[in-house]
C-alpha cells in the first residue's frame, strides 16, 4: 500500500477491483465501513462475480476475467475526454510534459523493440529525449506531439466505452457509471482509494493491471494524499515482510536488485544500479544505493567485507538467469535441481498445474519440509485416490519432515499491507518436537558451517565468513535479528558537512537510513527497515494508538517503513507552488515556510521547499511520477490489453489481425508449457480461482471450526450456464482444463451471469481454492490441477485468475 | 444466571429473584448494511459456548445450513433480483431475537426451563428442560432446536454469562466491521435510528429498524436496508406468538392439568385396587 489500512477511512470513493476485500480482508474492511458511515463515502465493486464486497457496495459492475486493462484504459480515455483530470497535479508531479524519443512507437499491439524469439523487448527507445547534460526535455504546454501527455491521449483513445463493452462484457451504461464515479474524484477536495489484491496480480499481465490504476490515480491527483493511493491488500499477515526481506531471488533486502552475471565488479554493479538524475534539482534518492548495499555487506560479512575486496561482492551469488519459483520448478522438472528445502511453502497446492509440479517433485532426490502440519507437498508421494493418484513405489524422493512451530508459537514481527512493522509475542511453545523456524535454520547453518570448516570445499568463504554473532548460534533470537536488520554504527558516524560532529557513536543502533554510509562505517540488514530498532528500543513494539492527526496516522504505533512514514509521496498532498494541502481537512504534511512538517514524516528532504523545484516522487531520477514508465516494465511503457493465455475469444479484440499479440507478448512462458494451453472450442468457459472468507489458503482446512463453516469443495456457476448444461444446485460436477480435472459440488447462483463480449457470450466458472487431500475439512481436489503454468513477466506471478475450462455433470 | 435478576420463569408461580439494583434492558443491534457474512460471529459463538457443529457435505456460503443445538447463530444468504435487474445479496445473521414477550417461555410447560432476565435476555435453563418442543411452537422466529444428544432445547443465550460480568456477547466482540453492536436497548434503538437515516440519505428509502411490536419488541434488532420487506431476509413481517400458545396457556393448560390430575387419581386407585407392579422372575433389572 502507498497508504495504510486506517487511511481507507479518509476516502470519498472506494474502488474494489482485482480483489474482494470483504471476503479476503474482513478485518481491514472495517475501514471501508468506517468511510461509508462517517465520510459518507461510496463503495464501487468491479468483479466477474457479485461478491461479498459487492453485497455492501453502492454500485457493482461485472467484468470478464483478464480484461482489467481494457476497463481501466476506458476509464483513462473517459477522464481525458471529459476533463476529469487534476491538471495542476498532473503538470507538476508527473512526466506528462516530458518528451519521448522520436523512435518510440506502438503498432499493431507491439511497442518498438520487440524480439519475438526472446519474447522480450529492447527498451532503448522507451526513453526521454535528453539535452546535452543528460536531462530530459519537457514541454510545459503539453502540446508537443512527442510529450507523454499527447502519446498517452492517443494510446488510450482506442479504449472507447463501446470497446470496453466488447472486450470486458461490461454493459456500456454500467461502465460509464463507474467511470463517472471515479472521475468525480479529480477535484482537489475529493479522493478515491483503490483496494486490489491477487485479482490483479495473478495474470500474465498483472503488473500492468496495477500500473493502469496507478496512472488513473495520478491523473486524479490521488497519490500521496490521505484517503488515496494505490493499495495492495496483502494476503498473508507477513507477506509484505517477506517481500521486503528479499525472499525473491532477483532482489536483495530492501528491493535492491541482486547482482547478475554481467556484474563482474562492485563498481560495475553499483554504477548500473545508481541512477543519474534526469532533471535538475531532484532528490534522486536512488543515488544512495551504494550506502544501502555496503551496509548490507557489512551486516553479512562484518570485518571480512572491506573496500579492498569490493565489500565481499564476489561472495554473493550472481544470477545467470531467473530463479523465481516458476523457474525453479521448471528446473526441477528438467532434472537440473535435485534437492529442495520447503519452509512455510506448499507448492503442490500453491503452484499452477499440479500435475507438472507433482511430477517435478518426484524427480527430486531429497525434499525437506519445514512445517507445523502435514501438507499436500509433504504427502505428494502418497496415493490419495483420485485426489492424488500417484504410485508411491515409482517415487524415490526421500522426504524429511522437520516439525516447526507456527506464527503464534514464536515472537517476531509482522509487516502489514500498510508497511507497518508490528512486533508480536509468542502465545505458546511449539508442541512436541516442534522448533521455531529460527532454530531450524540456526541448526542447519551451524552444522553446514562446521562441515565447511572441517572439509573445506570449493568456495567456503561465503559460508565461513558469514557473520553469525548470536548469543546461541544454533538458535538466534527474534530480537537479535531485528536489531541486526535495523543496523548499527561500526565506527562513529559523523556529519558530512562537519566531520567533527558525531551523529551516531560506534556501537549504537542507527536511528534511520540517512545515517548509512558507503565507507564501511555502518551495518544495516535492510535499509528500508532502518529505524525499527533504534537506540530508543524496539519501535515495532510500540502500541500508542493516539492520533493527533485525526486521519489515522498513528506515528507511535509500531514502525512503518520507510522512516516511519505512513503515506508515501506525501509531498504530493500539497499544491506544488504553495506547499499547502489540497484539502486542509485531510492534511498529511505542509510547508511551514522553512520546512515540511505535519501529521506524517515528510517524504522529501525537510528543507526542500516549493521553490526548490524538487518533485515529490523522490525514488525516480526525475522527481515526478511516470505516466510513461520508461523501461520499468517488461511489456511496454503504456499498458495495453492482451487476452489471458487461455482466451474465450481466441483473438485480442484490440488487435484482431495480429496473432502475435493475442496474449502478452512478453509474458513468462516456458517452451515446454506452450502445448499445455487449451482452446475455447474444447474449453469454452472462462474460469477463475479465489479465496473464501471462511478459510486461509490451504491451512485452515486443518482447523475444525473453519471446516464447520465451510466444509466441502464447490464451484460456482451462473443460472444460465447451469441451465444450458442441465446442472442443478448441489450436484457433483466435473471441471476440466487442458491440464487436469477436479470434481466438486455445484453452487448455482444469480451472482454470476453470462457476459456479452461483442456478440460472444462468455460464461464464468468460479473455483474456490481451499481444499486438498489433508486436513479435517472434506477432502477435495487441489484447484491448481486446472491452472496454467504461465506468469507475469515482471513478477513471475502465475495466471491463476483467468483460464479456460469445461464443465459437465459428474 | 444467578447473578442476574429474573423477570419471568416458565410454568412457575413462585416469586423470582428481584433484589438487585434495577438492570437496564439491553439489546444487540445487527446492522445488515455493514455485514459481509464473514461468519466470525458464528465461530466466536461456537468457541465461547463450546459447541462444534458437524462438518457436512453441504456446499456453499450457507454453512452450517441451519440453526441447531450446535449452531446458535448462522448466516443466511439470499440472492434477490430487483425489478431493474440489479442484484442484491442479502446476508442476515439468524438466531434468537430475545423477545420482550417471549413465546417460547409462554409455551414452556417445564418449570424454570426458560427464564427472562430483568435485562431482557431470554435464556434456556437446560437442566429444567423436558424436551417437549413447545418452545419451538411458541417461537414466531423458528429458533429453538432440540438436541438429538440430550433431547433438550438450545438457542442463543445472548451470552448471558458474559453480559452478567460486563462483557459483550462473543459474536459482537468478534465482528470485524462494526455490523454487530451491543448496549442498552434505548441506546441501540437510537443508534439504529441513526443508521436508518444514514441509509435513507444514501438512497435506500426503505431502510428501517426491525424491532417488531407484535412480540413487545426484541432485544436483538436489525437495521434492514430493505426495511419494507423483512421477508426477503427470511424474517416474519409481523411476528406474533401463535394463538395456540395463548390457548394452551389460557384454557388448554388448566384443562390438561385437570386431565393430568385425573390420571394421577386413576393411577392411585389402580395402585390401591391392584397393588404395586412386581418384577417378573428373571426379568431385567
Amino acid at each position: 500500500m502507498t497508504n495504510h489500512w486506517v487511511d481507507i477511512k479518509n476516502a470519498d470513493l472506494i474502488l474494489i477491483m482485482g480483489g474482494n476485500a470483504a471476503e479476503a480482508h474482513p478485518c481491514g474492511f472495517k475501514w471501508v465501513t468506517e468511510a461509508l458511515e462517517h465520510r459518507k463515502a461510496k463503495l464501487v465493486v468491479v468483479d466477474p462475480r457479485f461478491t461479498r464486497s459487492a453485497a455492501v457496495a453502492d454500485y457493482y459492475a461485472p467484468i470478464r476475467v483478464g480484461t482489467d486493462i481494457a476497463f481501466l484504459g476506458g476509464v483513462i480515455n473517459y477522464m481525458l475526454a471529459n476533463n476529469k483530470v487534476h491538471m495542476d497535479y498532473v503538470k507538476a508531479f508527473t512526466n506528462a510534459s516530458f518528451l519521448i524519443r522520436e523512435d518510440y512507437d506502438f503498432k499493431d499491439g507491439l511497442f518498438s523493440g520487440y524480439d519475438e524469439a526472446k519474447r522480450s523487448y529492447d527498451k532503448t527507445t522507451w526513453a526521454y529525449q535528453l539535452d546535452k547534460e543528460g536531462y530530459a526535455l519537457v514541454d510545459e504546454t503539453l502540446e508537443n506531439p512527442r510529450c507523454v501527455w499527447q502519446l498517452m491521449k492517443s494510446h488510450f483513445s482506442r479504449y472507447t466505452p463501446e470497446t470496453v463493452e466488447k472486450v470486458c462484457g461490461t454493459p456500456k451504461d454500467q461502465f460509464l457509471k463507474v467511470a463517472e464515479m471515479i472521475g468525480s474524484t479529480s477535484t482537489p477536495d475529493k479522493v478515491m482509494t483503490i483496494c486490489y489484491a491477487l485479482g490483479w496480480t495473478q495474470h500474465s499481465k498483472g503488473s500492468q493491471n496495477i500500473r493502469t490504476m496507478a496512472m488513473i490515480q495520478l491523473l486524479l491527483g490521488n497519490i500521496g494524499r490521505a484517503g488515496g493511493g494505490v493499495n495492495a491488500l496483502r494476503g498473508h499477515s507477513n507477506v509484505q515482510g517477506i517481500t521486503d526481506m528479499c525472499t525473491f531471488s532477483a532482489n536483495l533486502p530492501g528491493y535492491m536488485v541482486a547482482p547478475t552475471d554481467a556484474d563482474t565488479t562492485f563498481a560495475d554493479f553499483a554504477a548500473r544500479r545508481t541512477p543519474k538524475p534526469l532533471r535538475p534539482n531532484q532528490m534522486n534518492f536512488g543515488q544512495n544505493f551504494p550506502k544501502w548495499f555496503v551496509s548490507l555487506q557489512k551486516t553479512w560479512y562484518g570485518d571480512a567485507a572491506v573496500k579492498e575486496n569490493d565489500w565481499a561482492f564476489d561472495w554473493l551469488p550472481k544470477r545467470d538467469g531467473a530463479y523465481d519459483v516458476m523457474d525453479t520448478f521448471e528446473r526441477i522438472h528438467q532434472g537440473k535441481i535435485n534437492g529442495f528445502i520447503m519452509q512455510g511453502f506448499n507448492p503442490l497446492a500453491a503452484l499452477p498445474n499440479k500435475k507438472k509440479v507433482g511430477s517435478a517433485m518426484a524427480k527430486l532426490k531429497w525434499l525437506v519440509v519445514i512445517e507445523p502440519l502435514k501438507t499436500e507437498s509433504s504427502e505428494f508421494w502418497k496415493n490419495y485416490g483420485e485426489l492424488n493418484n500417484v504410485k508411491p513405489e515409482d517415487i524415490q524422493t526421500e522426504v524429511i519432515r522437520l516439525p516447526a512451530g507456527c506464527f503464534a508459537e514464536d515472537p517476531g514481527t509482522f509487516t502489514n499491507s500498510g508497511r507497518v512493522i508490528q512486533w508480536h509475542w509468542a502465545g505458546a511453545e511449539p508442541p512436541g518436537e516442534g522448533k521455531s523456524d529460527r532454530e531450524i535454520i540456526g541448526q542447519i547453518f551451524t552444522r553446514l558451517r562446521a562441515a565447511y570448516a572441517k572439509d573445506g570445499g570449493k568456495f567456503p568463504d561465503p559460508i565461513l565468513k558469514l557473520t553469525w554473532a548470536y548469543a546461541n548460534p544454533a538458535h538466534p533470537s527474534a530480537e537479535e535479528l531485528l536489531r541486526e536488520i535495523n543496523g548499527r554504527a561500526l565506527k562513529d558516524v559523523t556529519d558530512p558537512k562537519d566531520p567533527t560532529k558525531v551523529l551516531v557513536t560506534a556501537g549504537q543502533q542507527l536511528p534511520g537510513f540517512a545515517m548509512l554510509r558507503d565507507d564501511g562505517s555502518t551495518a544495516c540488514g535492510n535499509w528500508i527497515y532502518c529505524g525499527v530498532w533504534s537506540q530508543a528500543g524496539n519501535n515495532s513494539a510500540r502500541r500508542d494508538a493516539s492520533d493527533p492527526s485525526g486521519i489515522g496516522n498513528t506515528l507511535n504505533w509500531g514502525f512503518a517503513w520507510p522512516a516511519n512514514r505512513r503515506v508515501l509521496y506525501n509531498r504530493a498532498n500539497t499544491d506544488p507552488k504553495t506547499g499547502q494541502p489540497w484539502d486542509p481537512k485531510r492534511a498529511g504534511i505542509r510547508w511551514t515556510g522553512s520546512a515540511w512538517a505535519g501529521n506524517d514524516i515528510p517524504d522529501i528532504a525537510p528543507a526542500l521547499g516549493p521553490d526548490s523545484g524538487a518533485g515529490p516522487f523522490i525514488m525516480t531520477a526525475e522527481g515526478v511520477a511516470r505516466l510513461f514508465s520508461l523501461g520499468g516494465m517488461a511489456e511496454g511503457p503504456f499498458p495495453e490489453h492482451y487476452e489471458p493465455f487461455e482466451t474465450p475469444l481466441g483473438v485480442n479484440p484490440m488487435h484482431p489481425n495480429n496473432p502475435k499479440v493475442v496474449s502478452n507478448p512478453a509474458a513468462r512462458v516456458f517452451k515446454s508449457d506452450m502445448g499445455s494451453f487449451g482452446k475455447a472450442d474444447e474449453f469454452p468457459y472462462a474460469a477463475t480461482t479465489y479465496r473464501l472468507t471462511e478459510h486461509f489458503h490451504f491451512w485452515t482446512k486443518n482447523v475444525e471450526l473453519n471446516a464447520i463453516v465451510q466444509p466441502v469443495q464447490f464451484v460456482e456457476i451462473g443460472e444460465d450456464l447451469a441451465k444450458e448444461k442441465g446442472i442443478s444446485n448441489g450436484q457433483m460436477v466435473k471441471v476440466r482444463s487442458n491440464r487436469g480435472e477436479i470434481k466438486a459440488l455445484a453452487v448455482v447462483t444469480k451472482r454470476m451471469r453470462a457476459l456479452d463480449c461483442g456478440g460472444k457470450k462468455v460464461h464464468h466458472v468460479g473455483i474456490p481454492i481451499h481444499w486438498g487431500f489433508v486436513g479435517v475439512a472434506k477432502p477435495g481436489y487441489l484447484a491448481n490441477e486446472l491452472t496454467p503454468y504461465v506468469a507475469d513477466a515482471n513478477t513471475q506471478t502465475p495466471e491463476y485468475k483467468a483460464f479456460l475450462v469445461n464443465i459437465e455433470k459428474a | 444466571m444467578q447473578s442476574l435478576d429474573v423477570q419471568k420463569r416458565s410454568a412457575t408461580t413462585t416469586a423470582s429473584p428481584q433484589v438487585r439494583v434495577a438492570e437496564e434492558p439491553v439489546a444487540k443491534l445487527i446492522d445488515i448494511s455493514k455485514c459481509i457474512g464473514c461468519k466470525a460471529c458464528q465461530v466466536a459463538c461456537m468457541q465461547w459456548n463450546d459447541l462444534r457443529d458437524e462438518i457436512t457435505s453441504h456446499p456453499g456460503y450457507n454453512n452450517p445450513v441451519d440453526l441447531s443445538d450446535q449452531s446458535w447463530t448462522v448466516m443466511r444468504f439470499a440472492e434477490v433480483e430487483g425489478k431493474d435487474g440489479r442484484l442484491e445479496w442479502l446476508i442476515r445473521k439468524d438466531g434468537c431475537m430475545h423477545c420482550e414477550d417471549p413465546g417460547c417461555l409462554k409455551a414452556c410447560p417445564a418449570p424454570g426451563a426458560i427464564v427472562k432476565y430483568a435485562n431482557g435476555i431470554v435464556d434456556f435453563v437446560s437442566e429444567n428442560c423436558i424436551g417437549c418442543g413447545y418452545c419451538i411452537a411458541g417461537c414466531p422466529f423458528n429458533v429453538p432446536r432440540i438436541s438429538k444428544k440430550d433431547n433438550k432445547a438450545y438457542k442463543c443465550s445472548l451470552c448471558s454469562d458474559r453480559i452478567a460480568v460486563g462483557q459483550s456477547p462473543a459474536c459482537v466482540k468478534a465482528c470485524p466491521t462494526g455490523s454487530l453492536m451491543f448496549g442498552a436497548k434505548d441506546e441501540m434503538v437510537a443508534r439504529g435510528a441513526k443508521r436508518v437515516n444514514d441509509l435513507k440519505e444514501r438512497g435506500l428509502a426503505q431502510a428501517a429498524l426491525y424491532d417488531p411490536p407484535g412480540v413487545g419488541g426484541t432485544h436483538v434488532m436489525y437495521v434492514l436496508p430493505r426495511g419494507d420487506r423483512p421477508d426477503l431476509y427470511g424474517l416474519p413481517v409481523d411476528p406474533k406468538i401463535s394463538p395456540w400458545v395463548s390457548l394452551w396457556k389460557g384454557i388448554t393448560k388448566p384443562l390438561l392439568a385437570i386431565g393430568l390430575g385425573l390420571a394421577v387419581l386413576g393411577a392411585f386407585f389402580h395402585y390401591v385396587t391392584r397393588g404395586p407392579k412386581e418384577e417378573e422372575p428373571g426379568g431385567k433389572s
